[in-house]
This record gives structure tokens, C-alpha cells and sequence, in this order.
């Protein structure tokens, strides 16, 4: 047997469980109790397209070092589903440990030699202090954390305060669940010894919060004045729109009336969302829908109309495994060159692209003004990985004196002063015109909207020369939006290399890492994370000092390598794509391999790493 | 073909509005449509209605899909704003419209293949949803744009151009408008504008979604012998259950009618519907005996006009959702940015 593993603050735990046992809540109470005692975690749930009785897993890793992607291998398993049980048996590194329930007795062949076996008889527990079948379920959750909790040394202060605040309001729940922890606790005390993983409390989580990016976009939106929300539930989106309410509720209703300042529709389709949004941007409100890929597939009509009406709109596409209806609770990115190019006809559309929740909600409020500044779609690109699950992030920020930036728009007054307005009619030279809100002026500003060929001042016309003038400035318009969507952030090797690597969205906790790694194996290369489309010069620049370049990227065909060839008309032989495209988020061991094997076959420093 | 302006001369003789419009104001491009063509007669209906109602016609927004009726709003109301959106879609526009600004009168323009085909759900859902609006169909049983297909409001043995006889059943607008809760529903013939201007005017007042499905012949592709939507089939098949009179809350209402003949049904805006009865026994406030007498004049060979049914008491979608009185697009940074506190408490909720 292989020496069992002793960590402190690294290592990786997860939890195998029966979708709908009410074990969601008792793992993140672990998770959370970690990050209370200043260790930061990266937790992911792993989930089916399922509500009830599929396999579901929740992994905890725990980095004091502060990564937060997905590390791959499993140090402590917390099986708690017979139906996965030989696969997560498989899943546990030489040397680590499984916690299991010992009720009823397992033959010796389902175990392994190489690692150490904690059995507790979790179900026999709970049946002798409750009497109720729920009861038994849900503190049976809550009676392995505690076990964990003793195990891992963890202390109980963190433990009980969260409880504490979890059932804030319910307190009659708050001693029973404090007692199944004692009584996790006391048994793991009575019948096992400690093991070789620890969490010692640190100081490595400072000012961070944990929250899912798919409710900071939701924040975001708040912020960024949206007021009309269209939507159709769809996994992974669909808790956009959710939080959306519960923030609105909270902080947009009117104080004097009690009135809501937003309004939200759940809408019959996706077609009918994204419509609702057109109308409602049309008319001067800022609005948005939360989609995943089957949901933009289906809205490409409506996105060419707004590319080519100019009426602002945005879209926060959560994207997961596609093709079809994919894998819906899984995560992928591999929406963007539908949303880079939606819809028939020349048309393109901007992107942004977060890497975690922190950029969620700063991109969220950002895409409406570019929204109204652009008049155009704007896709926020969130991912499954980053939109539902919880994630430690820098702080939100607001600057007090920051104010919507509502486009061009022509007020009555103006129209008054005798502005000309043709609303096609590019007078500055950035390609972007003036408009008017319906209802604007008794005589001056009205135009019918079409998405039939337009000259400047809206007249219907299949011209040619008018319509070629519409869409180069249409093209001019794209190239303004470089300069306001968020500009690429590059990290420089500590040595120069000819070698460097593009990433974006969620791929960024993994980079961070396995740039490190590299890096601490003499491996070299500057980095470029890419935050927006249409790119920047800042990236043709960067792929231009170097000789080769890795373009990371979570989708099979390498979307964001055929943009890059595109845009930029790049050589593509060399941009070497790196795809990860399996349904799980990106590893720093991923990336540490694939970039390894691919750079140098023949350098001693990469074959250790390899290794 | 290109956009044809109208010009602005007039006759100084022509008569004013309240707000000092004369008709002329209330128009729009030069139709291009066919001439003789009952769109243009809804048209013109519209015009008058608006200009009769003394609607200042900016405070109009007017949406449509795609096909020959939802060319239409280019050819009046040219103060207003306009959006010929895409096929079918335009229920959604327009809902998105008014959820931003509750305070305009919203127009929804469409057409048989955009309501009853392509956007039979968006029609359905946008009813259901209660959307404040005037939801116009201008229904001739035909694809005129792409040259005469049946639409799914052709009747079943209908005869097309060619002779050919429509096999599958007629969707009927004004009956799902009824089961799926509009509180205005009226259906009218193109052909007949003492009943359509009242109607389209009791629709533009009335608080909450009001559907009227007119029959509009399409004199290029569906107005032959053997056609159940020709102007000869309807005028031979019209049957009106009352004629209508709207009386604004400024007029006097009198009392010119026999007891028991005449119904009075006052709006949400004190608006009064003056509905002199033609069908015996024919009550505008009930929509199941609606529909039942709907179902069985239909089977009779008959097409039922008039005011079908009316809620004045429905309530609307801003209502459901309870907004605040200010339109959405004319609240301010202060009503809609939390600010940097706020934000910083939900951050510290985070830890």
C-alpha cells in the first residue's frame, strides 16, 4: 500500500450522491466552512440533466495556494451513491482515502489496497435519532460533513456559524442540524483516527466573495439599468433570470409605491424572449434575455434584425455541450461562432468575455451601455462552469459617479433645436447614427424600423449604392466597438519566449495555473486573455511577436482559433489549437500536458512535466 | 421600389380635430399595395379613427410582421413611430414595446399567414398575456406576397385561383381570441367602413388586448368565384350581430333607442360603447354563449361581424406585473443604479 496522502490545504474532495437527496446544501455548508477559515476553494457541482435519483456530485478542492480550477483526481471520496460506486472507487488517487456509509457491508473485492478505507455507519445513525424517512435523508448529509469535519480537522466554529445563518428565520432548524454534526463528529472521534489530509485556517481568501456567475450577471444587469427581462427556461440560464427577480425585488422596487421599476416576462419560446427584447429596446429601455446555445439557435432571426435595425439588445449566453440539445448540464465553449456571426446575411455581433463571476457582473453592466452606444446585440458568453457554480471573486465595485451611457439618442428637445435626424446617418464618422424613442416629438423624429434595406434616413430602398453605404458603415460600426469592449490582458513570461498562449472565459482559472507549472519547470510563455470581440490590434499585435502560438479553448473545432484566422486573416498553421471538449471544465493538468507534449518533445523539463 | 412620400398639400378648407389635425395628418406614404386592395380600406379606417378619436398620432407606436398587411403601417400614421419586424413576430415586439413604455397606444398590424401560421403562438400568447394594444388582422385567407397560397384561415373547400380546392380546416382567429382571454374581440369586413371605423375606435380605447380580425378580400389572388374571403362571398354571408357607436366621455350620450335594444358599455377611459343589437338575444359581455353562437353561425355558412365580446373591467399586463407609473425607458440612473452601498452590503452578504 502506497503511503496514504498527507496534505494540508490541498487537496481535492468529492462527494458522490443520489440527485434530490438533499445533499446540495450539507456539501456546500463544507465548502463554505473551508473559505470561513480563510482557505479558498474551488467547488463545482456535477450534475445530470435530471431532478430526481441520477448520480450527482459535488467536488470540493481545496488551495491555499488560491487555484480555482478544476485540479482533476479525486485525495478523499465521499461516496454516498451505490450506482457510481465501482467508477468513483476507480476515481481516488493511490494513497487517498473513501468515506463511505458501512451500514450495510460491502464485499472486499468492491474496495481497493492502495488507499484508505473510512466507513461509517451513517444510516444506522440516523435511524436510531429519527424516526422520519426525510429526516433520516437530509441530516444523514449533515452528518458526514461533521464527520469530515473532525477527519479533516476543520473547526467547528465555522461549521456552526454558517448553520446558524443558513436557517437565519427557520431557527428550529438550527439545533438539530447542529446536533447531526456533533453526532458525525463525536462517532468519527469515537471510531477513526485522523487522516493525512488537514485544513489549517489561513489567511488566503482576504475580501473575496463566493457566488455563482450566473447570479453576478444578473447583479450586473441591475446595475446596468436593464429594466425588461425576456426569457425561456433553459439549463444552464436559467437562474440569470431568477436572480434577476430576486434582485430586482430588492433593490428595484419603488420605495414610495411599492412598485416594480422592471419588469420581467417569462415568454412562450425563445423567439418571443429575444422578440420582447427588440421591442422593448426600441422603445428606450434597456432589456436582455438569458439563453444557452438551443436558445440562440433559435433566436438568429431576431439577431439579424437588431444588427441591421440598430436596436440595442443583450444576450447572456450560458453556453454547455452542444451540438443539439448536447449535454445540457455540462459546460463548453463552443457558442461563439453562432453568436459571432448570427443570423443569415453579413452580420457580426459583439462579444464579452468573463472570466469568473467578478467579470459576470462588471461585463453584465457593461454590455447595456455598449448595447445603446452600439445599438446593436451584445452576447455576454458566460459558460456552464462559471455561471452555476459558486466561485471566490474579487469584490464588486461601483463608482458612484459612473451614469448609463444611453447612446446616441435625439430628445425632443433637441428635434426641437433642429437637429437633423436621419436615423441611419452616420454624422460623426463612427459609423454609429442617431436615434429616436417612439413617441418622442409631435412632428420631428418618427421612422418606421424595418428589416428590409434602408437608406440613411430609414426610406425603404433596394438601391445598391444605398445599400452598400448601410453596410460598410455597419462595418465601421464594428470596428468603433473595439475600442469600447474590454481590451485583452496579457502576462508576460518571466523570460522572453517565442511561444504564447490565447485563452478566454473560464479557461482563466486553469491558465493561471498551469502557466505556474510551466513556469516552475523552466517552461516559458506569455499569455493573452482575450475579453471581447471584435479583437483588438493588442492581439494581432501579440500573435505577431511570437512564433508560435497554443490557443486554449473548451469546444472540438477550436471557435475562437477559426475567429482569430478569420479576423485577422492569420496564418492558422500558426496558431496550434489546444481543446478540451469533454463536458468537464478545463485542468491545469490538461494544459500542462497537451501544451508540454506539443512544445518540445525533445525537452528534458517538459518530459518531467509530462510525467 | 422605393419609398414614395406623400405630398403635404391639402384642401385649407379640411376639417380639424381638437388637437387641430385634420385628417391629411393622420396618413402616411403613398400605398403600394394593389389598387382596389381591402388593406387600404383598413387603412384609411385607422386614419379616420385616429383622427376622429383626436389622437395625437406620435403618442401611437404601430408594429407589424411581415406580408401585404404588415406593409401597411408605412401608409398611415406617418408622425408615428413604426416597426415592420419579422414574420409572425410581431405579438413579441410589441409586447417588449409596451413592457418599456406603458404610455403610448400600441397598434399591432398583421396579417393572416404573420397571425395565423408563422406567429400563431406569439398571436395566442400575446392575448393571453393580456398586452394593452389594438391587435389588427388583416385577414384574406391568402399569401399574396408570394402569389396566392392558401393561409390557414382558408376555409376548408375554399377555392383557390387555380381551382383548387383547400383541403385542411380553418383556423378561426376570433374564436381563440375569445378562449384565450382578449377582452375587446370584434371581427369586420374591409368593405364596410360605418362598422370597421367604429370598431377600430372602441379597440384604440379600449384598456387591455383587443383583437379584431378583419375580413380584407385580396383582389390579386382571392377575390374569384369558388373564394369563401371574396368581397361577393362576404357581403353575401355578413351577418352583424349589432352595430356599433363609440361615445367619448366629452360627448353627451342620448338616449335615441328603444328599451332592451341598445347595449351601453362603458371603457376603462369613460369611453361608452353604444352597441344597438341585430342578433337577437346576442350578449357582448358573455364570452362562452360568444363562442357557442360563434361555433354555430359559422356552421351555418354565416361570418359573424361586430362586436363579439367586451370586458371593459380586464386589466392589463403593466397591471399583472405591477409596474410603476413612470414608462421603463424614462426612469433615471438615481431609480435604477443601486449604487456603490448597496452593492457593498451584497458583497459583504457573500462572505
Amino acid at each position: 500500500m502506497p503511503k496514504p496522502l498527507t496534505r494540508t490545504n490541498d487537496f481535492v474532495v468529492r462527494f458522490a450522491n443520489v440527485n434530490g437527496s438533499g445533499s446540495a446544501s450539507a456539501n456546500a455548508l463544507f465548502a463554505k466552512s473551508i473559505i470561513r477559515m480563510g482557505v479558498p476553494v474551488a467547488a463545482r457541482n456535477i450534475f445530470p440533466s435530471n431532478i430526481q435519483g441520477l448520480p450527482t456530485w459535488y467536488e470540493v478542492r481545496v488551495s491555499g495556494a488560491g487555484w480555482l480550477g478544476r485540479r482533476g483526481g479525486v485525495d478523499l471520496m465521499v461516496a454516498m451513491n451505490p450506482q457510481t460506486w465501482d467508477e468513483d472507487i476507480a476515481s481516488i488517487e493511490p494513497g487517498g482515502y473513501l468515506f463511505y456509509d458501512s451500514t450495510k457491508p460491502m464485499p472486499a473485492s468492491k474496495f481497493r489496497e492502495d488507499i484508505r478505507i473510512l466507513g461509517m455507519p451513517l444510516t444506522a445513525i440516523c435511524n436510531r435519532a429519527y424516526s422520519d424517512p426525510r429526516q433520516r435523508q437530509l441530516f444523514k448529509n449533515i452528518v458526514y460533513v461533521g464527520a469530515l469535519s473532525w477527519l479533516l480537522d476543520m473547526e467547528t466554529a465555522a461549521v456552526e456559524a454558517l448553520i446558524a445563518q443558513q436557517f437565519k428565520g427557520k431557527d428550529a432548524l438550527i439545533a438539530p442540524n447542529i446536533q447531526a454534526l456533533h453526532m458525525g463528529r463525536d462517532a468519527a472521534a469515537e471510531h477513526m483516527k485522523p487522516i493525512g489530509l488537514k485544513v489549517q485556517a489561513a489567511e488566503g481568501v482576504g475580501d473575496r466573495i463566493y457566488i455563482e456567475g450566473n447570479a453576478a450577471a444578473a447583479l450586473g444587469a441591475v446595475y446596468g439599468g436593464a429594466t425588461v427581462c425576456a426569457w425561456y427556461p433553459i439549463t444552464p440560464s436559467t437562474s440569470v433570470a431568477e436572480a434577476f427577480a430576486r434582485y430586482c425585488k430588492k433593490l428595484r422596487t419603488e420605495p414610495e409605491t411599492g412598485k416594480a421599476l422592471y419588469a420581467i416576462v417569462q415568454a412562450e419560446d425563445e423567439i418571443a424572449s429575444i422578440g420582447m427584447v427588440t421591442g422593448a429596446g426600441w422603445n428606450g429601455a434597456r432589456a436582455f434575455t438569458c439563453t444557452s446555445g438551443p436558445g440562440v439557435s433559435l433566436m438568429q432571426e431576431f439577431i439579424g434584425l437588431s444588427y441591421f435595425a440598430e436596436i440595442p439588445a443583450v444576450i447572456f449566453d450560458v453556453q454547455r455541450g452542444g451540438p443539439s440539445t448536447g449535454m445540457p448540464t455540462r459546460t463548453q465553449q463552443a457558442d461563439l461562432l453562432i453568436a459571432a456571426y448570427a443570423s443569415h446575411g453579413d452580420t457580426k455581433h459583439p462579444m464579452l468575455f468573463p472570466e469568473d463571476p467578478n467579470e459576470c457582473f462588471h461585463f453584465g453592466a457593461l454590455a447595456f451601455d455598449l448595447a445603446d452606444r452600439l445599438q446593436t446585440t451584445i452576447f455576454v458568453m458566460l459558460d456552464l462552469d462559471i455561471g452555476m457554480n459558486e466561485w471566490l471573486t474579487a469584490p464588486f465595485e461601483w463608482d458612484d459617479t459612473r451614469t448609463l451611457d444611453r447612446g446616441k439618442v435625439l430628445s425632443a428637445e433637441d428635434l426641437e433645436a433642429g437637429a437633423e435626424f436621419g436615423r441611419y446617418l452616420d454624422v460623426d464618422g463612427d459609423g454609429i447614427p442617431y436615434r429616436t424613442y417612439p413617441g418622442v416629438h409631435p412632428e420631428r423624429g418618427a421612422y418606421v424600423t424595418r428589416g428590409t434595406s434602408h437608406d440613411q434616413y430609414a426610406r425603404y430602398t433596394e438601391n445598391g449604392a444605398a445599400y452598400v453605404e448601410n453596410v460598410d458603415r455597419l462595418t465601421r460600426k464594428f470596428d468603433t466597438a473595439k475600442a469600447l469592449i474590454p481590451a485583452p490582458v496579457r502576462r508576460n513570461a518571466r523570460r522572453a519566449t517565442p511561444n504564447g498562449v490565447i485563452y478566454f472565459g473560464s479557461t482563466s482559472a486553469a491558465m493561471q495555473e498551469a502557466l505556474q507549472t510551466l513556469e516552475s519547470k523552466g517552461v516559458h510563455l506569455d499569455a493573452l486573455r482575450i475579453r471581447g470581440f471584435p479583437f483588438q490590434d493588442e492581439v494581432f499585435d501579440f500573435i505577431a511577436e511570437h512564433e508560435q502560438l497554443f490557443v486554449v479553448e473548451q469546444n472540438r473545432d477550436g471557435q475562437l482559433r477559426t475567429l482569430i484566422v478569420n479576423e485577422g486573416g492569420i496564418d492558422p498553421a500558426k496558431l496550434v489549437p489546444v481543446l478540451h471538449y469533454d463536458g468537464t471544465p478545463i485542468t491545469a493538468r490538461f494544459i500542462v500536458g497537451e501544451l508540454a507534449a506539443s512544445m518540445a518533445r525533445d525537452m528534458q523539463p517538459l518530459r518531467e512535466v509530462l510525467r | 421600389m422605393t419609398f414614395l412620400a406623400k405630398p403635404k398639400l391639402h384642401h385649407p378648407g379640411l376639417p380639424t380635430n381638437a388637437l387641430g389635425f385634420n385628417r391629411r395628418d393622420y396618413e402616411g406614404a403613398i400605398s403600394t399595395l394593389c389598387a382596389g386592395c381591402g388593406h387600404d380600406s383598413i387603412s384609411a379606417g385607422i386614419i379616420q379613427a385616429c383622427f376622429e378619436l383626436d389622437l395625437p398620432p406620435h403618442r401611437i407606436a404601430k408594429l407589424s410582421g411581415i406580408g401585404c398587411s404588415s406593409k401597411t403601417p408605412a401608409y398611415f400614421l406617418g408622425s408615428s413611430h413604426g416597426f415592420n419586424s419579422v414574420h409572425g413576430r410581431m405579438p413579441s415586439v410589441l409586447t417588449g414595446a409596451n413592457l418599456a413604455n406603458r404610455d403610448l397606444i400600441y397598434l399591432g398590424v398583421s396579417g393572416d399567414g404573420d397571425s395565423a401560421s408563422i406567429g400563431f403562438g406569439q398571436f395566442a400568447h400575446s392575448i393571453r398575456r393580456s398586452v394593452n394594444m389594438t391587435y389588427v388582422v388583416e385577414n384574406n385567407g391568402v399569401y399574396g406576397l408570394t402569389k396566392g397560397q392558401f393561409s390557414a384561415t382558408s376555409d376548408k373547400g375554399s377555392k383557390s385561383k387555380k381551382g383548387v380546392a383547400n383541403t385542411d380546416q380553418a383556423i378561426d382567429l376570433v374564436s381563440v381570441a375569445l378562449q384565450l382571454g382578449a377582452s375587446f374581440v370584434a371581427r369586420s369586413f374591409s368593405g364596410d367602413k360605418h362598422q370597421l371605423i367604429p370598431i377600430l375606435k372602441a379597440a384604440l380605447t379600449h384598456q387591455g388586448s383587443a383583437f379584431i380580425d378583419v375580413i380584407s378580400p385580396c383582389v390579386a389572388f382571392n377575390n374569384h368565384p369558388g373564394s369563401t374571403k371574396s368581397f361577393d362571398y362576404v357581403r353575401a354571408h355578413n351577418e352583424a350581430v349589432n352595430s356599433l357607436d363609440l361615445i367619448l366621455e366629452r360627448d353627451e350620450i342620448v338616449a335615441d333607442y328603444q328599451p332592451g335594444t341598445v347595449e351601453l358599455v362603458t371603457q376603462h377611459d369613460g369611453s361608452v360603447l353604444k352597441l344597438r343589437k341585430l342578433a337577437e338575444h346576442y350578449d357582448p359581455s358573455d364570452r362562452l354563449s360568444a363562442m357557442t353562437y360563434l361555433q354555430q353561425r359559422q356552421a351555418a355558412g354565416e361570418i359573424v361581424t361586430g362586436v363579439l365580446y367586451v370586458d371593459p373591467e380586464a386589466g392589463d399586463l403593466h397591471e399583472h406585473l405591477d409596474t410603476t407609473a413612470t414608462p421603463l425607458n424614462q426612469l433615471g440612473d438615481a431609480a435604477l443604479v443601486p449604487g456603490a452601498a448597496a452593492l457593498a452590503a451584497i458583497n459583504a452578504s457573500l462572505r
